[in-house]
C-alpha cells in the first residue's frame, strides 16, 4: 500500500533456528499479560454478565499504584510486595465500585452496566493524570530479572521467562480455585446458570462481589507486572481493553483456558506475522477474531449460550405509535428547533447540526439495538463508510453535493450488507464483538490504504456547496434529514417488518415457529441501520469538511452505544434524547475544561444510578406508574411478570 | 375413519445423543381431526420426538411425512408454512407486545408481509386477530400487554397464535403444564372443540393423565425412546406394560414434574 | 412517547447555551488556540506553560500596539472532528483574530483545511507532516516547527557519515512514521547509494509489542537502525532493545528522541550514542535562550521541554504578526507573516513566503547518560534554512494558491 519495495528481502539471510524458538518465547511472554487481564474479564463476564469496560482502567490503576509502591519501597521485597499489594489495593477499589455502583444496576437492561463502567473509565483516565501527573513514568526493573540469558546467540530477557512462567501458574491456580473449592464450584455453576445458583439460596451478592474482586485483582496484577517493561501512562487502559475483549471472545466467554489459548494464539501470530507482514499488528487480533467467530460462533472453547433469558426488568409496556396530540407536539418541537437560526449564532448552529447528525446516528444504532436486540459495538463503520463514500464522490468523482449526499451512504449500505450477513449469524456479545472486528478491519483499511483514503491524514476539502454552506442552511439540512430519518425509523418500528424484528428479538423460538426467518429479518434491519448511519456520516463529512479514519473508530462506536443507553434502550426514541444530551454535554465540556472526561464520566455514572432505565425510560416509567395507579391494576400482574422473566 | 386423510406419518424415527438412544425407531400416523397423545415418563423421548416433528431437531434416521411432504431437514418455519401450529412446554410469546399484537405478528407472517416496511401493523388483520382471540376466550384481553398475563392466559394466547396460519396440524408440548387443574380441563376442552370444528389433527404430550384420558382419541406410550404401546385410552389403560412402567408413580402425574431435555 | 418534540426543544436549549457570541472588547486581541490537552498531557502541558509565559511577556511589554493579548485555549481530545468544532467556536463565538496550535498531524491538517475554507489565519505550532506546507498547503496556514522533511534531512547529514551499509527501520504505523521513513530513505539513498534496507517494522502507534519487534530487527542483522517511535512505544522499545542487546555495536538514528519529553522518561535506561534531534536546554548557552530559560524556570519552577519552546514561540510569533499587520484582517496577517523575521530562543527565524514554513531549526546530537539521566551531548543547532529543498522543488510540491 506504500512504497516499500526497495527493502531487501529477509530471505537472503535466513535467521538461525534458535531465532524462531526465541521469537516463540517472546510471543509467550507477550501472551502472559494479555492472559492475566483477559482471564479476569472472562471470569467477571461469565458470572455477572457485565461487559466490564473499566477492566482496562483497573489494569492501568494496577500499573500506577505498583509504580508508586515500588518507587517507595526498594529491594526485592519492596518490588514484589509492591506488585502484589498494588493488585490488592486495586481489587479493593474494584469491590467498592461493585458494591456502590454495579450492585444497583444488575437488574437494569443488558449492557447498561457497560455504560456505568464506560463512565468510570473516562473518570479514571483523567484522575490518574491529576494524581500522577501527565508524564510517562518509568518503573523499576524487577530485581533479579534485569538481564537476559543467552540462547545460541539469541538473548531472552529473564523477565520474559518469569512472565512465561506466571501464566501457567495463574492458570493452574484458577483451575484449582474453581475445581477444588466450594466457592469455585459456585462460580462455575453461576457461569452456566445464574438463576439456578440464585435458586439454590446462595448469597448472590457476595458471590458477585468476590468474583468482581478476583477479576479486578487479575487485571491489576497484569498491569503491575508490566512496569518493568512498559512506561506507565494514562492511555494504558485503551491500549489493552479492546485487545483483551478480543482475546476473551476468541477463547470463548467465561472460559479461562480459552482465554489462555487465545492469548497465546494472538501473541504468537503477531510475533511471527510481523516477520512476513511488518504492518500486520494493527489489525491482526481483529482478523483472527473475525475468522474464529465466523467458523466457531462461540469462540474456541466457548459453549453455545443457553437461550437467552429475558432480562429482568424488561419493559412490559408495549410500544405504541404517537397519538395525534403527540404528533403535533413533535411537529411543534421540530418547528421550534427549526427556528434556532433566528436567534442563535454560527457556532451554535454548527453545534446544532452536529447534534442533529448524531441524533441520526444514535437513532440508527437504536433501531438495531433496541428494536432488533442486536447491540453493535462497531456501528461507526457504517457512519464512516458513509462519510468516505461522500468524500470519494465529491473529491474524486467531483459529483455535486446533493448527488454525493444521496449516493455516498450507499457505501454504508454495502458495508452493512456484507458484514451484517455474517454478524447476524451470531447473537449477544459475540455479535457485538464480530461487528467490532469488522469495524476495526474497515478502520485499518482506511488507515493503511494511504493512496486512496489518505491514511490518518484523511481526505480534506469536502465542503458543502454554496446552497448549504451557511451555518443556518446546513443546520436546516441536518435537522431535516434527522427529522426524516427518525420519522422513517419510527414508521418501520410499527410496520409489519418492525414487529417481525421485535418478534425475533423477543423470542427466537416463537418467531421461528410462526414462520419468521429471523436471520433474514435481522440482516435487513442491519442494512437499514447501516444505511441510516451512512446518511449521518455523509452529513458529518460535509459538516467537518474532511474525513478521517476516526469516523470509523471504536470511540465513535462507543459514543453511539452510550447515547442509546443514556436515552433508554427500551424506548422507541430514547436515542434521540440520549444523543442530544450526550453530544451537547460533550461538546460543551470539551470546550470548557480539559477535564471533560472526568466530568462527563461522572455524569454518566450519575445517570446510571439515578436513571437505571435511561433518561426517557425513567420518564416513561414515572408516567406509566401514574397511569396505572389511576386505572385499576390487576393483582396478579406482578406474579405474572415474575413468571415471564423465566418463561423463555 | 379410513376416508379421513393421513396428516402425519412417522416411520422408524430415531435419534441418539452420544450413544444414548433418545428416540428409537418410532412409527405412527395421525389423521385429520384426530387427537393423539404422546405420553411416557420423564426422559422417555417425548420432547425429542416433538422437536424432530417441528424441525427443531434433525433425526438420525427415519422419515416424517407431513401433508405429503418429507419434512426431515426442514426448518421449523418451513414446517410452519406447511400448516403446522406449535405451542411450547414453557410458553413462548412476545412479552413486549400486546396480546393482539402477538397474534397479529403471526398473521403478518402468514400473509407474507414480514418485509413490509411501510404498513401499519396496528391495523393489519385486526379483525382476524380479534376472532382468534375470541376463539380462545382472550378477546377481552386484546389490548393488554402480554407481559401482564397470567400463565394460563399465556397458554391460551399461544393457542391463538398457533391457529393463525389456519393449521391442519397442532403440535402441543404439554399444553397444560403449569396450569391450575380447572384451567387444564378448560384449555383441552377448547382445543378439542377447535380441532373437531376445523378438522385439525392434534398431537400433544402431557403429564396429566386426567387430561390425556379425557381428551385423546388415541394414545402413544413412549418409554426409553421406544414406542411400547398404542391405542385408544381403554386399550392403553389395560396394557400391562404401561401399567408396569407407571406403577408406583400413579397414573396421574404431578404436573409440576417437567420433562427435561428428553434424553 | 413525546420524544420527537424533545428533540427540538432539547436541541434549542443545548445550543442557545453556547450562543453567547462573545464580542471582542476593543481593548484586546484574541487568539484562538487548540491542542490535544486531554489526550497528550505529557507534551501539551509544557507547551501550555510556554505560551502562557509568552502571553505574559507580550502584555508586560505593552501588548499588541497597546491592545491586550488574550489566548482562548481549547482541547481537541485528539480528534480532528473535535478540533474543527473548537476552531469553529473560536472563530464564530470568540471572534479570534487567528487560530494557532495543534500537535497531531491529522488535526493540524483538519484545522488548516478549515482555515482555508473559512478564510481564517492559522499558525500551526507542532504538527510535523510535510503535507501541511507542501502537498496540502494553503495560503492561510503557516507552520512553526521544523517539518518531518527538515528533521530527516538533519539526521541524514549525520547518518550518511556512518560506515553502516545495512539499515533497518522501526516506525509507528501511521502517516508520521511512514513519511519520516520515506523521506529518510530517499535522502539517505541519494547520499549513500551503497546502503541496503534489510528490515522494516511498523508497530501500531501506542501499541508496540516490543519483544517480537526487537527480535525481528535483530534477526535481519542490520548495522544501523532508524527509529521513529516515541513516547511510551520508545520506552518499551528501548527496554527490550537494551535487554536483548539490539543496540550493541549498532548505530541508531532516532527522530525526536533528544527532546526532554521523550528522553527524560528513559531515566537511567537511556541508550548511549544514538544520533537524535532534540532540545538540550541544559547545554544551550545563547543570550536568547538564557533569557527564556530564566523566565520559564522563574515562573513555573520547572525546566522547559521542547513543547515549551514551541508554545512560547508560537504566541511570540502570533504577537509579532499581529503587531506588524496592525489589523486582524486575514489577508493583512498573511502579508505580514510572509517573510517575517523575529528572534526566538533558538536564534532568528523567518516565515518563508514560498511555503509558509518557519526556519526554526533543531538541535542534533548524541544521547548520553549523565547522573542516571539521559542527556544530549555534542549538540549542534541546525538552522531550518539549510535543510529545506530548493525553491524550484518546493514550488512543485505545493499547489498554487
Amino acid at each position: 500500500m506504500d512504497e516499500t519495495t526497495d527493502t531487501e528481502t529477509r530471505a537472503s539471510k535466513r535467521p538461525p533456528m534458535a531465532f524462531y524458538f526465541v521469537q516463540f518465547l517472546t510471543g509467550l511472554a507477550s501472551a502472559a499479560s494479555l492472559f492475566l487481564v483477559a482471564s479476569g474479564l472472562s471470569i467477571i463476564f461469565g458470572v455477572t454478565r457485565i461487559v466490564n469496560f473499566a477492566h482496562g482502567a483497573f489494569y492501568m490503576l494496577g500499573a500506577y499504584v505498583a509504580f508508586t509502591l515500588t518507587e517507595r519501597f526498594s529491594g526485592a521485597l519492596g518490588f514484589w510486595g509492591g506488585i502484589v499489594v498494588a493488585a490488592l489495593v486495586v481489587a479493593v477499589v474494584g469491590v467498592i465500585v461493585e458494591m456502590v455502583l454495579l450492585r444497583r444496576i444488575y437488574h437494569a437492561p443488558e449492557l447498561f452496566q457497560l455504560l456505568a463502567t464506560f463512565g468510570l473509565t473516562l473518570m479514571v483516565e483523567d484522575l490518574v493524570v491529576l494524581i500522577w501527573g501527565p508524564d510517562d513514568l518509568l518503573g523499576r526493573r524487577a530485581p533479579g530479572f534485569k538481564g537476559a540469558v543467552d540462547f545460541f546467540g539469541q538473548n531472552i530477557p529473564t523477565y520474559d521467562l518469569f512472565l512465561i512462567a506466571i501464566s501457567p501458574i495463574v492458570l493452574g491456580g484458577l483451575w484449582l480455585l474453581f475445581q477444588r473449592t466450594r466457592w469455585g464450584v459456585l462460580v462455575r455453576a453461576a457461569t452456566q446458570d445464574r438463576d439456578m445458583v440464585a435458586a439454590l439460596g446462595v448469597n448472590q451478592k457476595w458471590l458477585f462481589t468476590s468474583v468482581f474482586a478476583l477479576g479486578v485483582f487479575l487485571a491489576a496484577l497484569g498491569g503491575a507486572l508490566q512496569i518493568p517493561r512498559d512506561a506507565v501512562h494514562h492511555a494504558l487502559d485503551l491500549r489493552i481493553i479492546v485487545d483483551v475483549f478480543v482475546v476473551v471472545v476468541i477463547g470463548g466467554l467465561g472460559s479461562i483456558i480459552g482465554a489462555f489459548v487465545a492469548a497465546v494464539l494472538v501473541s504468537e501470530l503477531n510475533a511471527f506475522g510481523i516477520l512476513i507482514f511488518p504492518k500486520i499488528s494493527i489489525i491482526l487480533v481483529f482478523l483472527v477474531m473475525a475468522v474464529v467467530l465466523i467458523v466457531r460462533p462461540w469462540g474456541l472453547f466457548g459453549k453455545p449460550e443457553a437461550a437467552a433469558r429475558r432480562t429482568p426488568g424488561l419493559t412490559v409496556n408495549p410500544w405504541r405509535p404517537l397519538t395525534t396530540n403527540e404528533r403535533w407536539l413533535a411537529m411543534a418541537g421540530l418547528a421550534v428547533a427549526a427556528m434556532l437560526p433566528l436567534f442563535a449564532g454560527n457556532y451554535a448552529l454548527t453545534v446544532g447540526s452536529e447534534i442533529a447528525i448524531f441524533v441520526i446516528f444514535a437513532a440508527s444504532l437504536h433501531f438495531l439495538m433496541s428494536v432488533g436486540g442486536l447491540a453493535s459495538f462497531g456501528h461507526a463503520a457504517y457512519f464512516g463508510l458513509g462519510a468516505y463514500g461522500v468524500a470519494f464522490l465529491a473529491k474524486m468523482a467531483g459529483l455535486p453535493m446533493i448527488v454525493s449526499l444521496l449516493v455516498g451512504p450507499l457505501l454504508g449500505l454495502v458495508g452493512a450488507a456484507i458484514f451484517g450477513f455474517f454478524a447476524v449469524q451470531l447473537s449477544g456479545v459475540y455479535f457485538a464483538m464480530l461487528t467490532l472486528a469488522f469495524a476495526q478491519i474497515v478502520w485499518s483499511i482506511a488507515f493503511q490504504w494511504v493512496t486512496v483514503t489518505g491514511g490518518d491524514n484523511g481526505i480534506l476539502g469536502v465542503w458543502p456547496e454554496k446552497w448549504a454552506a451557511g451555518p443556518a442552511s446546513f443546520y436546516w439540512l441536518s435537522l431535516g434529514v434527522a427529522a426524516i430519518a427518525v420519522a422513517i425509523l419510527r414508521v418501520i418500528v410499527f410496520s409489519p417488518f418492525g414487529f417481525a424484528l421485535r418478534a425475533t428479538r423477543d423470542s427466537l423460538l416463537r418467531s421461528e415457529a410462526i414462520g419468521i426467518d429471523g436471520k433474514r429479518v435481522q440482516w435487513t434491519a442491519f442494512v437499514i441501520a447501516g444505511t441510516v448511519a451512512g446518511f449521518a456520516g455523509s452529513l458529518f463529512a460535509y459538516l467537518k469538511g474532511s474525513v478521517f479514519p476516526d469516523s470509523l473508530g471504536i470511540s465513535l462506536s462507543v459514543d453511539a452505544l452510550v447515547m442509546v443507553l443514556l436515552g433508554g434502550v427500551e424506548t422507541v426514541s430514547g436515542a434521540v434524547v440520549g444523543a442530544i444530551v450526550f453530544k451537547a454535554l460533550n461538546i460543551w465540556l470539551v470546550s470548557q475544561t480539559d477535564l471533560s472526561k472526568l466530568v462527563l464520566g461522572g455524569f454518566v455514572v450519575l445517570i446510571v444510578v439515578a436513571f437505571p432505565k435511561g433518561i426517557v425510560g425513567v420518564l416513561e416509567t414515572i408516567r406509566n406508574r401514574r397511569k396505572s395507579s389511576s386505572s385499576e391494576s390487576s393483582s396478579k400482574s406482578s406474579l405474572a411478570t415474575s413468571r415471564i422473566e423465566t418463561a423463555e | 375413519m379410513s376416508m379421513v386423510p393421513t396428516l402425519l406419518s412417522v416411520e422408524n424415527l430415531s435419534k441418539s445423543y452420544g450413544g444414548v438412544h433418545a428416540v428409537r425407531s418410532v412409527s405412527f400416523a395421525l389423521r385429520a381431526g384426530e387427537i393423539l397423545a404422546l405420553i411416557g415418563p420423564n426422559g422417555a423421548g417425548k420432547s425429542t420426538c416433538f422437536d424432530m416433528l417441528n424441525g427443531q431437531n434433525t433425526p438420525d434416521s427415519g422419515r416424517i411425512n407431513l401433508l405429503g411432504e418429507d419434512t426431515v431437514g426442514k426448518k421449523p418455519r418451513q414446517v410452519w408454512r406447511l400448516g403446522v401450529g406449535r405451542t411450547f412446554q414453557i410458553t413462548a410469546t412476545f412479552p413486549t407486545m400486546t396480546v393482539r399484537e402477538n397474534v397479529q405478528v403471526a398473521l403478518v407472517s402468514y400473509g407474507r408481509q414480514l418485509f413490509n416496511l411501510w404498513g401499519s401493523t396496528a391495523s393489519y388483520a385486526r379483525e382476524e386477530a380479534g376472532r382468534l382471540l375470541d376463539l380462545v376466550g382472550m378477546g377481552a384481553y386484546a389490548g393488554r400487554p402480554c407481559g401482564e398475563l397470567a400463565y394460563g392466559d399465556l397458554k391460551r394466547l399461544e393457542l391463538a397464535i398457533a391457529l393463525a396460519n389456519q393449521p391442519k396440524l397442532l403440535l402441543m408440548d404439554e399444553p397444560t403444564a403449569g396450569m391450575a387443574p380447572r384451567e387444564r380441563i378448560e384449555l383441552m376442552r377448547l382445543t378439542a372443540q377447535i380441532a373437531r370444528e376445523k378438522s385439525i389433527g392434534v398431537l400433544f404430550t402431557e403429564h396429566d393423565m386426567d387430561v390425556v384420558f379425557e381428551h385423546a382419541d388415541r394414545i402413544l406410550v413412549l418409554n426409553r425412546g421406544s414406542l411400547i404401546a398404542e391405542g385408544t385410552p381403554e386399550q392403553v389403560r389395560g396394557n400391562p406394560q404401561v401399567r408396569a412402567i407407571y406403577l408406583g408413580e400413579g397414573l396421574v402425574y404431578d404436573s409440576r414434574h417437567r420433562e427435561g431435555a428428553g434424553a | 412517547m413525546r420524544r420527537s418534540y424533545l428533540l427540538g426543544a432539547g436541541l434549542a436549549i443545548a445550543v442557545t447555551g453556547m450562543a453567547n457570541a462573545a464580542m471582542a472588547q476593543s481593548g484586546e486581541i484574541k487568539i484562538g488556540e487548540i491542542n490535544s490537552y486531554s489526550l497528550l498531557p505529557a507534551f501539551t502541558e509544557p507547551y501550555r506553560k510556554g505560551w502562557q509565559l509568552a502571553v505574559e511577556e507580550v502584555n508586560a511589554a505593552g501588548g499588541i500596539n497597546g491592545k491586550k493579548l488574550v489566548v482562548v485555549s481549547k482541547d481537541d481530545g485528539g480528534k480532528p472532528a473535535d478540533a474543527t468544532t473548537a476552531a469553529n467556536e473560536l472563530v464564530s463565538s470568540e471572534n479570534v483574530a487567528m487560530l494557532t496550535g495543534t500537535f497531531l498531524s491529522n488535526i493540524g491538517l483538519a484545522v488548516s483545511d478549515f482555515a482555508n475554507q473559512k478564510k481564517v489565519f492559522f499558525l500551526a505550532a507542532e504538527p510535523l507532516t510535510d503535507a501541511i506546507t507542501w502537498s496540502k498547503g494553503n495560503r492561510y496556514t503557516f507552520r512553526l516547527r521544523p517539518s518531518n522533511y527538515m528533521q530527516a534531512a538533519m539526521l541524514v547529514e549525520e547518518a550518511a557519515k556512518l560506515p553502516a551499509k545495512r539499515w533497518a527501520t522501526i516506525a509507528p504505523n501511521y502517516e508520521y512514521g511512514q513519511s519520516a521513513v520515506a523521506v529518510f530513505k530517499k535522502l539517505m539513498s541519494e547520499k549513500r547509494p551503497d546502503i541496503v534496507w534489510v528490515d522494516e517494522q511498523w508497530p501500531p502507534q501506542g501499541k508496540i509489542d516490543a519483544g517480537p519487534v526487537v527480535q525481528a530487527v535483530a534477526a535481519a542483522n542490520p548495522e544501523a537502525i532508524l527509529n521513529v517511535t516515541f513516547g511510551a512505544d520508545l520506552v518499551k522499545l528501548v527496554r527490550e532493545g537494551n535487554t536483548r542487546g539490539l543496540f550493541k555495536n549498532r548505530s541508531v538514528v532516532s527522530f525526536l528522541t533528544g527532546e526532554p519529553e521523550y528522553l527524560d522518561p528513559l531515566k537511567d535506561e537511556t541508550p548511549e550514542g544514538w544520533i537524535v534531534t532534540g532540545y538540550p536546554w541544559y547545554d544551550i548557552k545563547t543570550p536568547d535562550h538564557d533569557k527564556f530559560l530564566k523566565a520559564y524556570q522563574a515562573k513555573f519552577n520547572d525546566y522547559p521541554r521542547l513543547g515549551s519552546i514551541v508554545g512560547y514561540q508560537t504566541i511570540k510569533a502570533a504577537a509579532a504578526i499581529l503587531a506588524k499587520a496592525n489589523s486582524t484582517d486575514p489577508e493583512k496577517l498573511i502579508a505580514a507573516t510572509e517573510g517575517l523575521s523575529m528572534p526566538s530562543p533558538f536564534g532568528e527565524i523567518t516565515f518563508r513566503k514560498i511555503d509558509h514554513q518557519s526556519t526554526l531549526g533543531a538541535y542534533v546530537g548524541k544521547t548520553a547518560l549523565k547522573d542516571g539521566k539521559g542527556v544530549m551531548v555534542n549538540s549542534v543547532y541546525r538552522k531550518g534554512t539549510d535543510y529545506l529543498p530548493s525553491d524550484a522543488e518546493v514550488e512543485k510540491l505545493r499547489p498554487k494558491d
